[in-house]
């Protein structure tokens, strides 16, 4: 085997702790990959896992998956690359992944080399870089204010395939050798594209597989069966699904570059943009796809986006029900008149001016998901009312739910000369959701590769 | 707040009224992408139906943002006749998360698009 002919990566998965069958990894090895990649974090859940440095998956789920692929990778002797730890990829998130890493190899025997990368950044260091000029908005955000910096809880930048390369230099031999990159918040496409850039493999094709994989299974006919394993040439890509029943085809292959971008055709890095305009998509076979005429424009200015979140108050939650058609037929006059009476109250049992709280009540089942843009006129069989009050503390957040505690078991319509009784959901009705997180950067900043990252390298079992 | 819909019917939905661009997709589906934007595809069953939808005396940048309410300038669409596509993308009116968010992945926004009747063949709007 020529290693600079081809690199083979394995995808098992769109998120590590999203778990996968065994079969498939070894499936993935069985047909020569070189390195496996998987992706642990998105910001697409919220900014609560940013702000609160916490993870969405559970550290049980990311020892079962991180077990089944540090076993592989020491036992093919290729190396695993995690990006994005911890789903937000802060400080935290890389060392709470790597403490599970080095508490599974243990138990395990095994004692890979591991190096992590810190991606998380400095409001201070950022202000400078903002006030040398080096900080430019994304649309639709405007320029960076200093105290948007300030009021963040975390900072990120989302690093490119070289820190990884860098990490994986510094481990040993360029591609030889089982060892671990924990990296924290990296482009979803800098985690396949490390090793077969380092190998020498052409940026365009590189760069589209790697778009490719990135959400593991979702390229393929069955988004849940699993991963995916991608072979990148000099002349472009070929891809097939771990999951022998499932099936890549030029439509659901082409069909992913739509997924969650704002344009399908070109795509920005780091280092430059991913022009997939000319790319051709052949079915091989039933389940194999060859991709070429994928390409790559290097920037003249490299640069690196900022991920931020921001404390936005505190929440708390109540929720009822109705299923009294008096009321279904009048829920509009219903809940105006929530609004305003609880508006009302909160004036004259808690003296809060309306700067100090806000509330958003939602009519699950009426036109909560979609509201003013819901073309649906039907009365509802049933409606869920959803409070949600948000408040400088959590205290006040309470209190105001408290106040509207019984506007949400009695409140008649307009029209209605009794009370009604309505059905909570749960006692207390009232939930505390804790702070409320918002992202607040969409930015990116000139730089160098590896200027705003942290290699470290430790034993594994440490 | 529950007024008609530019463009939408106020009919009831599949079997009955008229034929809506849902009717004729594989799938109408939108999501968000990353924290600031939204993004919506029309997968057409097949060349006739994706002729439709990509007509832009049909569906424009001006007809999305009567349906969204949004800034048609900020409107971005993709034609894609190999996959039978149309994309449209733009920036989220309510920011991921936030109190008035209702819809996390922005994944059921796709509805008031997929219910927009279709003019009716041979005639043009």
């Amino acid at each position: 085997m020529n290693a600079t002919e081809r690199v083979s990566v394995l995808v098992p998965a769109g998120m590590l702790g999203a778990g996968f069958a065994e079969a498939t990894v070894e499936r993935g090895l069985a047909l020569g990959a070189d390195v496996i990649a998987v992706d642990g974090g998105s910001t697409d859940s919220g900014a609560h896992y940013l702000g609160s440095s916490t993870s969405k998956s559970t550290a049980g789920a990311v020892a079962r998956d991180l077990r089944s692929l540090i076993k592989a990778a020491a036992r093919a002797d290729i190396p695993l690359i995690i990006g994005s730890c911890g789903t937000s990829g802060t400080d935290d998130g890389v060392d709470w992944v790597a403490d599970i890493a080095a508490r599974v190899m243990a138990e395990e025997g095994l004692d890979l080399p591991v190096a992590r990368i810190y991606a998380e950044q400095q409001a201070g260091t950022l202000e400078e870089m903002l006030g040398a000029g080096r900080v430019h908005p994304l649309p639709p955000l405007g320029e960076l204010q200093v105290g948007t910096l300030e009021s963040c809880a975390h900072i990120v930048a989302m690093m490119g395939h070289e820190p990884i390369a860098a990490a994986l230099e510094e481990l040993g031999e360029a591609g030889t050798g089982a060892r671990v990159v924990l990296a924290g918040r990296a482009t979803d496409t800098a985690l396949a594209a490390a090793l077969p850039l380092m190998r020498g493999m052409p940026a365009g094709p590189t760069w589209h597989a790697a778009k490719i994989v990135e959400c593991g299974g979702q390229c393929t006919t069955n988004p849940r069966a699993g991963g995916v394993f991608v072979t990148i040439d000099h002349h472009g890509f070929t891809i097939e699904p771990l999951d022998p029943e499932s099936a890549c085809t030029p439509i659901s292959v082409a069909a992913h570059m739509l997924y969650e971008t704002v344009d399908p055709f070109q795509m920005r890095e780091p280092d430059g943009t991913l022009d997939v305009r000319e790319a051709t998509y052949v079915a091989l076979d039933e389940r194999t796809v060859r991709v070429e005429g994928s390409r790559f424009h290097t920037a003249e200015q490299y640069t690196v986006k900022l991920e931020g979140a921001r404390v936005a108050g505190f929440e708390t939650m109540s929720f009822t029900a109705i299923r009294d058609p008096l009321i279904l037929a009048d829920i509009d006059a219903w809940a105006d008149l929530l609004r305003t009476t609880l508006t009302q109250w909160v004036t004259d049992k808690l003296a809060l001016s309306e700067d100090e709280y806000a509330f958003d009540i939602r009519l699950y089942g009426h036109n909560a998901v979609l509201d003013d843009l819901e073309p649906a006129t039907a009365p509802p069989r049933e409606v869920g009312v959803m409070l949600l009050v948000n408040a400088v503390d959590q205290a006040t957040a309470t209190a105001v739910a408290k106040v509207a505690n019984p506007l949400m078991l009695h409140l008649p319509t307009p029209r209605m000369d009794y009370l009604p009784s309505l059905a909570f959901a749960t006692s207390p009705a009232e939930v505390e959701r804790g702070p409320a997180f918002e992202f607040v950067l969409n930015h990116v900043v000139d730089t160098t590769p590896l200027e705003m990252f942290r290699i470290e390298r430790r034993a594994g079992g440490s | 707040m529950n007024g008609p819909e530019p463009g939408v019917a106020a009919g009831p939905g599949a079997g009955a009224g008229p034929v809506t661009i849902g009717d004729l997709a594989l799938e109408v589906r939108s999501k968000n992408a990353g924290p600031f934007w939204v993004t919506m595809e029309l997968f057409m069953r097949g060349a006739d139906g994706y002729a439709l939808v990509a007509d832009p005396s049909f569906l424009d940048e001006y007809v999305v943002a009567g349906l969204y309410r949004v800034d048609p300038g900020t409107v971005q669409m993709f034609r894609i006749p190999s996959l039978n596509v149309v994309k449209i993308s733009f920036p989220r009116p309510v920011t991921q998360g936030s109190l008035r968010d209702r819809d996390m992945h922005a994944g059921q926004h796709h509805v008031p698009l997929a219910r927009l009747p279709v003019p009716s063949r041979g005639e043009h709007p």
